[in-house]
């Protein structure tokens, strides 16, 4: 009998502890004469379970146990070589019926966990390349018509239709035009980019060969972000191999087309996020944001018409071009078609990636998914959609995960970010982090947001002393309005979300009483 | 000995200044080729030497306060030499859900090394970090390369104790 064995290489199992792990399994198969092979795959972005050891044997398909410590790995060779793998501690049963995945609808994270990131045969068995090989045989506006079909808004947080944003660059004039993937994944509580480009490269790498097609560009840039090593290397060499097998470069797939592709690090900068800022870095300059217009469609890097999207975006691409628009566009609720990776972080018993149709409710995520508090204590607030989302308080929880629905709290869903608290947070304490990560990481571009996210700390230094007076939320409300009104990008614009939002939803935590408040708002 | 030890110093700011010149030339005609191209020397050097910025800026024909400029702008871009490892605590939001300001309050008591200091004896530096990707097990560290989650101020020191090379 054949055995496979699968062990995570993900940065977050192996946060948890997989590398052990797999080093614990090698050596007690060794000890136990157990004839198998190892595959160091990408996560399912199960993570609650993680370490997961998935074990292939004969008919009965893939097993899973876990979350397995390296005290458990001896106990379960045995039961594997011996039989009763039932009984054991760890056993889940099928990889198939764990129910945090049994109940997502998987598109863009299908292949996520199944097999060697950078195993190229493995992707194209498991349905890659079909989405390019499709492209390959239709005219660049069909392609764009086939993404307008199908939906598709930008994942990155500002959900603008995709479609758009393309045609606009493939009607755009210019002899030379780029694909950016904006890879600089820095909101806190989301990691979806991470897990996609960790698990399943070579999706990424067939969306922007698609884009490009559809656009008319020959050369893409991916700026990843350098706290994320692993995924450099992967996709390094994801892109080598693509390249070797004609998937890249100057005759993609015999074609005659062009397509080359680039890894591109960034340095520590959270604006850089900002598409304006990226390009900016991209070109080797400071990550400060530009004036739009002109759009980045129109003059983006290095002057040239450019499509920056996001990786979830691109990766969705491979899947739209492959199994069609319409199939795509059957999933979702009113204008937020397709399906949306939303990333379970925080204080959360079970959390990861869920990828479900929007409209899924935030309680349901966070009860069904999630079980509750990793503390086990009543959850007071939920930060959805990263630092510059909404803090939304425990009895707005009913609200359906749409962006129209989010929008409607006065939030937003962003990049599909969860992130939960429990009853000990302080939300004053909250609101003075949103105001001086804005002050260490805006750009210094615009007066509002440089200027305005230091005077926005040192009132809540005061709130936080518990020195504030009634005056301070008048002038914190102030400079919130004028954040949001007059600053040049997201940054300085939506910082007094997460602020005001804490306010509004846990006047208590700012010390004040509620006719003080009243006044102030 | 004197000046045996000055010639030491010259033949090593000698060296510096070559590395920066040849990477920097390998860089410039690269499109957007300055941000990879400091990478590069940071990751030889351990820092970019403020010195040689000039040698930066002809290559790529910038002004050397162009180049500057650029260095400042990123948190991970140093101009004076660091030790070779770090230790970086994420301070964002998801981690400070599950802990982690407890554990920014009390890593230097722990460790006995201050924020964006060098411990005075382990060849490390102390860093705060905004988020590693590591939000659903959270509080996240990161050693060097290599990510940790759930770790908390019980756990940190025999974390450090393995992982850094003395």
């Amino acid at each position: 009998m054949t055995i496979t064995v699968y062990i995570s290489q993900d940065t977050t199992a192996v946060a948890v502890g997989a590398e052990r792990v797999a080093t614990a399994f090698v050596q007690a198969a060794l000890n136990a004469e157990l004839n198998y092979t190892l595959v160091r795959n990408g996560s399912r972005g199960a993570f609650g379970l993680e370490p997961l050891i998935e074990i292939e044997m004969g008919a009965q398909g893939r097993l899973a146990f876990g979350p397995v410590s390296v005290a458990d790995v001896p106990s379960l060779v045995t039961a594997i070589t011996d039989g009763g793998y039932e009984r054991h501690s760890n056993y889940l049963g099928p990889v198939s019926t764990i129910p945090w995945l049994e109940n997502q609808t998987r598109i863009t994270f299908k292949r996520c966990g199944e097999g060697a990131p950078t195993d190229l045969a493995n992707y194209r068995a498991l349905g890659g390349y079909r989405g390019l090989e499709h492209a390959l045989t239709l005219s660049p506006q069909a392609i764009v018509d086939e993404i307008k079909v199908s939906g598709l808004r930008g994942r990155g947080g500002a959900a603008f239709p995709t479609g758009i944003k393309w045609q606009t660059v493939l009607d755009a004039q210019g002899e030379q035009k780029y694909i950016v993937c904006n890879a600089d994944e820095g909101d806190s509580g989301t990691f979806a980019d991470r897990l996609l480009m960790e698990a399943d490269p070579y999706q990424l790498i067939e969306g922007m060969t698609i884009s490009g097609l559809a656009v008319g560009a020959t050369k893409g840039f991916i700026y990843l972000r350098s706290e994320y090593p692993r995924a450099q290397k992967m996709l390094e060499r994801a892109i080598d191999v693509a390249i070797a097998e004609g998937y890249l470069g100057a005759d993609l797939c015999g074609s005659g087309q062009r397509f080359e592709l680039e890894v591109r690090m960034g340095a520590g900068s959270y604006i850089c996020g900002e598409e304006t800022a990226l390009l900016n870095s991209l070109e080797g300059k400071r990550g400060v944001v530009r004036a739009k217009p002109p759009l980045p469609a129109l003059e983006g890097l290095f002057g040239k018409p450019t499509a920056v999207n996001n990786v979830l975006t691109l990766a969705s691409v491979s899947s739209i071009l492959a199994d069609g628009g319409a199939e795509y566009a059957r999933h979702g609720l009113d204008r937020s078609k397709g399906t949306m990776p939303l990333q379970l972080a925080g204080n959360i018993q079970r959390g990861g990636l869920i990828e479900v149709p929007f409209g899924v409710s935030l309680n349901k995520v966070i009860n069904e998914w999630g079980g509750g508090t990793r503390s086990g204590r009543p959850v007071r607030a939920v930060q959805v959609g990263g630092p510059l989302g909404a803090y939304l308080s425990s009895d707005q929880l009913d609200v359906p995960l749409t962006y129209e629905a989010l929008a409607e709290l006065g939030g937003m869903l962003g990049h599909g970010g969860i992130v939960v608290f429990d009853d000990t947070v302080d939300m004053a304490k909250q609101a003075h982090f949103a105001m001086d990560f804005c002050a260490k990481e805006s750009c210094g571009k615009c007066t509002p947001c440089r200027i305005g996210a230091v005077r926005g700390r040192e009132v809540l230094d005061r709130v936080v002393d518990s020195t504030a007076s009634s005056n301070d939320l008048i002038l914190l409300c102030d400079l919130c309005e004028t954040m949001e009104q007059a600053s040049l990008c997201a940054m300085g614009g939506l910082t007094p979300l997460p602020v005001k939002s804490a306010m509004d939803n846990f006047p208590e935590d700012f010390g004040v009483t509620d006719n003080q408040y009243e006044v102030a708002v | 000995m004197l000046s045996k030890h000055s010639l030491t110093v010259k033949a090593m700011k000698a060296s510096l200044e070559k590395t920066v010149e040849q990477t920097a030339a390998k860089h410039a005609a690269s499109q957007g080729g300055l941000l990879p191209c400091l990478h590069e020397i940071q990751a030889k050097l351990g820092y970019i030497p403020n010195a040689h910025l000039e040698n930066i800026a002809t290559a790529f024909s910038l002004s050397t306060a162009e180049v500057h400029g650029v260095v400042s702008f990123y948190h991970d871009l140093r101009t004076s030499p660091s030790a070779p490892q770090s230790i970086q605590i994420c301070c964002a939001e998801a981690c400070q859900a599950s802990g982690s300001r407890e554990l920014e309050a009390g890593v230097a008591g722990v460790l006995g090394v201050e924020f964006d200091e060098t411990h005075p004896t382990h060849n490390y530096r102390l860093e705060r970090v905004y988020c590693l990707g590591n939000c659903a097990c959270g509080p996240s560290i990161r050693i060097n390369d290599d990510v940790y989650g759930r770790v908390d101020l019980e756990s940190l020191p025999q974390l450090v104790t393995e992982a850094v090379q003395l």
